[in-house]
């Protein structure tokens, strides 16, 4: 027995597309992350019941906020065990729409921000950050984030409880940061959104399947950035999300092998996000104030243009590892310029860079450093030292798709090489791009 | 709200700022109203730890803690929420020489 009712039709509506706002602003105004969820709940329980007598109000949102506020408020004054319960009581009585929460636009504007930058406060642990990101501005249940991270339900809960504790005793202001605070701040943010969309985008362990609605979230999460605050690097990430997305279906076949970039059938790239991504890029680099993730971005678009690998600009990617190396060094990074050396110069040259990093002790625990190398090796025709490094990179490697492909790498290594047709060993790119 | 930053520093680095230069820091945080009190200690080694069990106090020489770094002197200040604590801390000349750890008071309940 369905009887659709279009009323409680609409508060879904509205709750879907309102509700984390309406939190966001309640949270502003209550002061507390918990009594503004309760409130957030009976705003709607109240939308509920009035709405299908009164119908549904010019501005829901507004209606929202001040039905949440006024029943927090009311909940306090009769539990009477906060001590700022004067304090709320002296900002008046409210009516059906509360006039004084709402007048000041930019601020219920601002709020969103607000709220994705005090989950994102540095002083709060990096997997706290993550999960009170997701539960509070993308709106996930508990269960869901706990699913998604394959974590238990109640380590996940105690550890949104913790965060939500430390924001109050610490007393964690719920504001944008100044000019000054923000560069630090959002690298923060943008940190736990990148965090996100690689959990799902790369699955580091565990199935696949609800693993893809993380990325989707942390690419909702970089929109509304994008939309909040346009800076150079936000574009960037939304950009390097896009990119890598745009491959999702090309990068896994239909029994869930991964595949490589070179190996991949470009005509399923997905050419609108590629054309968004692009864009980005573009805007971003102009605004000269672009960092790493604007660069990586920039790499992706590059790999994104080219019809066939043999395509590929390698010498425009080495120029842009180059930009990387010099605003955001790391070995990783200079791993994945040595394979882009190896494309553009031939695979001695890349050789001679990974054994140099390896020899250094910086990547002898990183399994792409050791598949990289196995595969430089192999082009090489130096088959014994091309099948430890494999089997090195197999040891260390904890996905399952990942581990089959190397496993099967090494096979083809063992079998006499079946030389491509145009007379030349396949050159591949770097596995970390794919 | 009120926060003890606690300054911490490896042993030889206990006299890497300067004197003067930790006096004229403080009373720069006094002029602006932040700061309730501040002190430099002396090297963990001349502490004492005094316990009370069961009545009876007990004392040893320490504490030695595993950690390299010890407390080094603290600074009480008074700010509007963490951010603002934040920003003072980082401005505590030691903070660039070990470490400044921020905890908020615990008012006592009445």
């Amino acid at each position: 027995m369905t009887l659709i009712d279009p009323i409680h039709e609409a508060v879904n509506e509205v709750y879907v597309a309102h509700s984390r706002r309406v939190l966001a602003t309640l949270i502003r105004l209550l002061g507390d992350f918990d009594v503004a969820e309760e409130a957030l709940q009976d705003a709607f329980r109240a939308a509920l019941e009035q709405w299908p007598r009164d119908g549904v109000p010019a501005n829901p949102r507004a209606w929202l906020v001040s039905a949440g506020r006024f029943k927090a408020i009311d909940g306090l004054r009769r539990r009477s065990r906060f001590d700022a319960l004067d304090d709320v009581g002296e900002r008046g009585e409210i009516g059906v729409i509360d006039a004084a929460a709402w007048a000041d636009a930019e601020s219920v504007e601002d709020d969103r921000l607000r709220l994705i930058f005090t989950c994102c406060h540095p002083a709060l642990a990096p997997d706290a950050q993550v999960a009170l990101t997701l539960r509070e501005v993308c709106g996930l249940t508990t269960e869901q984030i706990a699913q998604a991270f394959l974590t238990p339900a109640p380590t996940l809960a105690q550890r949104i409880v913790r965060a939500k504790a430390k924001i109050r005793d610490a007393r964690i202001p719920y504001q944008v940061p100044t000019p000054a605070e923000l560069p630090d701040r959002l690298d923060a943010v943008l940190r736990v959104i990148y965090l996100v969309f690689n959990e799902g985008y790369e699955a580091s362990t565990g199935s696949m399947l609800t693993r893809h609605d993380l990325s989707a979230e942390a690419i909702r999460l970089g929109r509304l950035l994008a939309e909040l605050l346009p800076e150079p690097e936000v574009l960037g990430l939304l950009a390097l999300m896009l990119l890598h997305e745009s491959r999702r279906a090309a990068r896994t076949s239909s029994t869930g092998e991964l595949i490589r970039l070179d190996d991949q059938d470009r005509s399923l790239w997905d050419r609108q996000l590629i054309a968004e991504g692009g864009r980005l890029v573009e805007q971003s680099l102009l605004s000269r104030r672009f960092g790493s993730y604007t660069i990586q971005a920039a790499i992706s678009a590059v790999h994104s243009e080219a019809p066939t690998p043999a395509d590929t600009d390698w010498k425009e990617i080495v120029g842009l590892y180059d930009a990387l190396m010099r605003t955001d060094p790391s070995p990783v990074v200079e791993l994945n310029r040595s394979v882009a050396i190896a494309m553009r110069d031939g695979p001695s040259a890349g050789l001679a860079l990974i054994d140099a990093i390896l020899e250094r002790g910086d990547l002898t625990e990183y399994r792409l450093a050791h598949a990289a190398r196995a595969d430089l090796c192999r082009r090489l025709g130096r088959v014994a030292d091309a099948r430890r490094s494999y089997e090195r990179a197999i040891a260390l490697t904890q996905q399952e798709t990942e581990r089959r492909f190397l496993e099967r790498q090494l096979a083809n290594l063992q079998q006499p090489r079946s030389v491509a047709a145009a007379g030349q060993p396949r050159a591949s790119s770097n596995m970390g791009e794919v | 709200m009120k926060y003890l930053c606690l300054v911490y520093l490896e042993k030889d680095k206990l006299r890497a700022v300067p004197d003067k230069e930790c006096k004229a820091s403080s009373e720069g945080f006094r002029h602006s109203g932040v700061l309730m009190a501040a002190e430099a200690l002396q090297p963990v080694e001349t502490a004492a730890t005094v316990r009370v069990r069961n009545g009876k106090v007990s004392v040893t020489d320490g504490p030695f803690a595993e950690t390299k770094e010890q407390l080094a002197g603290f600074y009480l200040i008074d700010a509007r929420d963490l951010n603002e604590a934040i920003n003072a801390a980082a401005k505590i000349p030691p903070a660039r020489e070990g470490s400044v750890e921020v905890r908020p008071v615990r008012e006592l309940e009445a």
